[in-house]
């Protein structure tokens, strides 16, 4: 669980209550997952961030991005134990 | 160098090994703390490609493997409960207890449920107000902070059947307590980038002054571990001690205030036992008094729950550092990532499991040289 996957932020949802988590969708090389962006406020759409349990907790950039990827690519279930079940490939 | 052909760049992998070689003049054993960073290793036999005598010690950072056993029991006694789901992160279901482990309650009718961020444990609870929804809400400093929001937000939103189970643990108090262990062996850190995002380097600093190790923090790709490594031989052959950052492109010194801020408010610093090492004063995280509401522990009054490890696992002595998984008797044979006997085994990230992923196989004679 202490991994953290690189991905890309593609939308950030309208809030009903500013109390609420500021959620957004994450595009993990073609995997969609919601993901709260409130520890990363500065990332806007198209930027990339670290996501762990659901959480942003780092801006990262693109080139850096796919290098992480590519390491993680080589950890058994790391999608899946990341993501949730639908992400394993 | 069998492994090179895999690497993204194995030009630079050479080249990075090349200059350790010309760098490393005498033995150096160096630490990499996170369990991601061990699978990494282990995995790309980086540690095989290493010069003679610099020596990797795999480190405690698995927080599935660290979790203490009295914690798993009272997790395996509350998911129990007719009115409970109880809520994990997946990786934490196989984690053996004293008797069973989660799976194993649900096998026997409990509802547990695999959760991938704590948020979705919240909204399940906002769906069943009828039951109590318990989140075992354990790892590094890296969840701490996803954890604390999901126990803000539940409090925000006056859901009062939400609750949580804390087992948090600190990477800095670790190191100190490795450090003045009297057989402690390791002269260098490489620290888990990722607890780094979160927490950045500045709690390491008087760390590295203080017992003169020198501290990398890496990421943990293959070229992140070579390159951390490297840097840390470096200040070893030069007699320095200081903190720097391999891991630059998510790092920074100070790391992440927004995360650090909700898990300052939400939690307070504690002694924590850790599996296979014992208690390690100010390493934990527990619920802070404003809190204590959405305490499990409390909330479900799990005393008296009577502990009893695997008498053949020695976990203690691999997530110290001392012992390797193939010095473990039961290690391949009785003990397995299918039927794992002690934490170590369970977890991708724990070096047990790293090393039989990896195929590794006990080898007295290379066992001898290096200890
Ligand atoms: S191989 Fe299994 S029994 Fe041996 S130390 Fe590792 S987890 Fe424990």
């Amino acid at each position: 669980m202490c991994l953290g996957i690189p991905g890309r932020i593609v939308a950030i949802d309208d809030r009903a209550d500013p109390a609420d988590p500021v959620l957004g969708t994450v595009d993990f090389a073609g995997l969609r997952r919601s993901v709260c962006l409130d520890f990363t406020p500065a990332a806007g759409i198209g930027d990339y961030v670290i996501v762990h349990v659901g959480f942003a907790i780092s801006q990262i950039d693109e080139a850096e991005a796919a290098k992480t990827l590519a390491v993680l690519d080589a950890i058994p279930d790391v999608w899946e134990t990341e993501l949730g079940p639908e992400a394993a490939t | 160098m069998k492994y090179l052909d895999e690497y993204r760049d194995p030009a630079l992998a050479v080249k990075l090994l090349a200059e350790l070689h010309a760098t490393a003049t005498r033995p150096w054993a160096v630490m990499e703390v996170c369990g991601g960073q061990t699978h990494t290793l282990v995995r790309q036999g980086i540690d095989e490609l290493l010069p003679a005598g610099i020596r990797m010690i795999h480190g405690p950072g698995c927080p599935v493997c660290v979790t203490p056993l009295e914690v798993i029991d009272k997790a395996l006694a509350i998911a129990a409960r007719p009115e409970v789901i109880f809520t994990s992160y997946g990786d934490m279901l196989r984690v053996p207890g004293s008797a069973g482990d989660l799976l194993g309650v649900r096998a026997r009718g409990g509802d547990v449920r695999v959760v991938y961020t704590p948020l979705d444990a919240v909204r399940i609870a906002r769906q069943h107000p009828d039951r109590e929804v318990v989140f075992f809400a354990v790892g590094f400093e890296t969840t701490a902070p996803a954890n604390a929001m999901a126990v803000r937000y539940a409090a925000d939103a006056g859901i009062g059947n939400f609750s949580v189970l804390v087992s948090h643990v600190l990477v800095p108090p670790a190191i100190t307590a490795l450090l003045d262990a009297p057989d402690n062996q390791v002269q260098g850190f490489l620290a888990a980038g990722h607890v780094c995002a979160v927490m950045g380097w500045t709690e390491y600093e008087p760390i590295a002054a203080r017992y003169r190790v020198p501290i990398v923090v890496t990421g943990f790709e293959p070229l992140d571990l070579l390159e951390g490594i490297l840097m840390a031989v470096r200040q070893l052959e030069q007699g320095r001690s200081e903190v720097e950052n391999q891991y630059a492109r998510a790092v920074r010194r100070t790391g992440n205030t927004a995360a650090q801020e909700v898990v300052r408010r939400v939690f307070r610093v504690t002694e924590r036992n850790w599996r296979g090492i014992g208690p390690i004063p100010t390493s934990g995280l527990a619920l802070a008094a404003e809190f204590s509401a959405y305490d499990a522990d409390t909330r479900f009054a799990t005393t008296g729950v009577r502990t009893e490890e695997n008498p053949d696992c020695i976990a203690g002595a691999i997530l110290r550092g001392t012992k390797l998984p193939t010095d473990c008797a039961a290690y391949g044979t009785r003990c397995t990532p299918r039927t794992p006997l002690g934490a170590p085994m369970v977890s991708a990230e724990g070096t047990c499991a790293a090393f039989h992923n990896s195929g590794r196989r006990p080898a007295p004679s290379t066992v001898e040289e290096i200890g």
